[in-house]
């Protein structure tokens, strides 16, 4: 299996858009899904379709396996320690909401969270619900110039021991990438928690959870090739046990009566209600899907070619790029001149070519850039020169149209 | 509490838009460098809001860009002023003032705007699932009225 025939098997990436082709460059915001994975989860539907956890008959048998099978697959994709550590969610956000409302009996007023400026609307709000139930206090880490965590800023605010410390490991609006595991070892050793957000990391990198030795890492299996609806909390077990559940309810419960409820061990105790079981075996099928390629030969051709998309805008003029540093990973970040996103976006999707524009869902990072918002054009394992190519000619002709 | 300001009558009437010379612009566009030219031009032909008009209160929720609405009904008529930050999204008010300045709440609430749009070849943007809020804008437009 080559990139070629691996960029092959994502049937809506084949279409074009009013004679254009049309050009993917918002895997960040969503990737696009190969055969496998629309082929496991309709094999599950046709034939093992049942409820898990609840074996009374062979579909139900088959249906569990299946999914746990997942949690085991998941174990080894990001090097967790036992299965017990990895509880299905429906996203990263859901992750996130897990972690910062199981934690509300441990914070105190007064205690310090820490977090990344560049981080996603869902790796901030859940921190400022959590300080309102608490009482404790939000504090953004700075950023430098070129968009990095500022650490002379960064141990500054760790001498005050804050009790919690949340990153990215990818910046979603940027593509920026935190040193994470220097990162977490510092918060580590001034006695933080520390919650990874992974969503833009975890299908271009290879992620291991012991080797970056934080508490919580959160990522979504839709921006990794599998399906919406479904993401991944991994906890290490001595901190993710003492979460209190967010969700209660069936399947989280030992037993059950008006008097009582004895919740249930992990995962379980974290996992209430049915969970979105055929997106589940999705996700097994798109991690099944990533690993047919070395993971270190999918980073080094996604970094060739971010690297050329980089080079192709600063070429162009009248290009800003924002944060766009080497080493980056997945996005870029850009503005025409003074013409607004929206406009270039609209331009653009004219010529077949889909990016995002906006705020990105990281209106603190948007701030303190003093910008409204930016395009964001990001790629993936389909991703080819070609699309770049194409996308830097269409650039080329919203420029002539705008500015003339 | 001080009065938030508003246009005068006069700025709602100095707006002029002679649809005989605007629509066939775009009717006869014949791809979407043409069509997306006109609709920026027609947008800078506009009088831009006076910034004391950029406000919450006037602000079309809906828009990735932002878009201020304001509506004045002078006898049986009802007159449009409209701005934005994104040139595109100022170009499709435009249009929709075109279709609707200076008519009746009758002839306004029987303007069949996806049958306009889709006549000027800008099918489907008037979705809601566009985030140039033009849907937004069309729906504050009918309500206004």
């Amino acid at each position: 299996m080559d990139f070629t025939q691996l960029s092959a098997q994502f049937p809506t990436l084949e279409q074009t858009l009013e004679g254009y082709p049309l050009c993917y460059l918002d895997t960040a915001a969503t990737s696009q899904k190969p055969k496998q994975v629309l082929a496991a989860m309709t094999r599950y539907y046709e034939n093992d379709n049942a409820n898990v956890h609840r074996a009374a008959h062979q579909l139900s048998s088959r249906a569990t396996t299946l999914y746990e099978a997942v949690r085991d697959n998941l174990l080894g994709f990001i090097h967790a320690k036992q299965r017990e550590e990895i509880i299905f969610t429906h996203g990263t956000t859901e992750s996130i909401n897990l972690v910062a409302y199981g934690l509300t009996q441990q914070i105190n007023a007064g205690d310090i969270i820490l977090i990344d400026t560049s981080a996603h609307h869902a790796n901030i709000v859940p921190w400022q619900e959590l300080a309102k139930r608490t009482g404790a206090i939000i504090k953004p880490i700075s950023l430098t110039s070129e968009c990095c965590i500022d650490e002379t800023a960064y141990d500054v605010l760790l001498q005050e021991k804050p009790a919690i410390v949340a990153l990215n490991h990818v910046s979603n609006a940027l593509g920026t990438l935190n040193p994470i595991k220097h990162l977490v070892a510092r918060a580590k050793h001034a006695g933080a928690l520390t919650l990874v957000d992974g969503a833009q990391a975890i299908a271009h990198l290879e992620v291991n959870v012991q080797a970056i030795d934080c508490d919580f890492y959160v990522f979504s299996a839709h921006k990794m090739y599998g399906p919406t609806g479904v993401g991944i909390l991994y906890g290490r077990f001595e901190i993710l046990d003492t979460l209190i559940p967010l969700m209660t309810g069936g399947e989280m419960i030992t037993s059950v009566s008006f008097d009582t409820t004895q919740f249930n061990t992990l995962p379980n105790r974290l996992e209430a209600g049915t969970p979105p079981i055929a997106e589940v075996i999705g996700l097994g099928a798109a991690i099944d899907f990533i690993c047919q390629l070395p993971r270190v030969d999918i980073a080094k051709r996604e970094a060739e070619l971010l690297h050329y998309l980089q080079i192709q805008l600063k070429q162009m003029g009248n290009i800003t790029l924002y944060g766009a540093n080497d080493g980056n990973i997945g996005s870029v970040a850009f503005n025409l001149a003074d013409e607004h996103h929206q406009d270039v976006a609209i331009l653009l999707d004219q010529q077949g070519v889909a990016i995002r524009a906006g705020h990105h869902c990281a209106m603190p990072l948007m701030q303190s850039l003093g910008l409204k918002g930016c395009c964001r054009a990001s790629i993936g394992i389909y991703t080819c020169k070609d699309d770049i190519n194409r996308f830097i000619k269409a650039l080329e002709s919203v420029k002539e149209l705008l500015l003339g | 509490m001080s009065q938030v300001p508003k246009p005068t009558t006069e700025d709602f009437l100095t707006l002029e838009l002679n649809r005989a010379n605007i629509l066939p612009l775009f009717e006869n566009a014949n791809n979407w460098q043409e069509r997306y030219r006109q609709i920026m031009l027609l947008g800078k032909s506009i009088p831009k809001l006076d910034n004391a008009f950029k406000v919450e209160s006037a602000q079309v929720k809906g828009c990735e860009s932002s878009a201020w609405l304001y509506h004045q009904q002078i006898e049986d008529k009802h007159y449009f002023l409209g701005d934005s930050d994104a040139r595109i999204v100022k170009g499709l008010i435009g249009l929709l003032l075109v279709g609707c300045n200076g008519k009746t709440g009758t002839e306004i609430a029987a303007f069949d705007i996806d049958k306009y749009f889709d006549k000027l070849g800008l099918t489907g943007q008037l979705s809601p699932s566009r985030t140039n809020g033009l849907f937004a804008l069309a729906k504050a437009m009918k309500a206004a009225v």
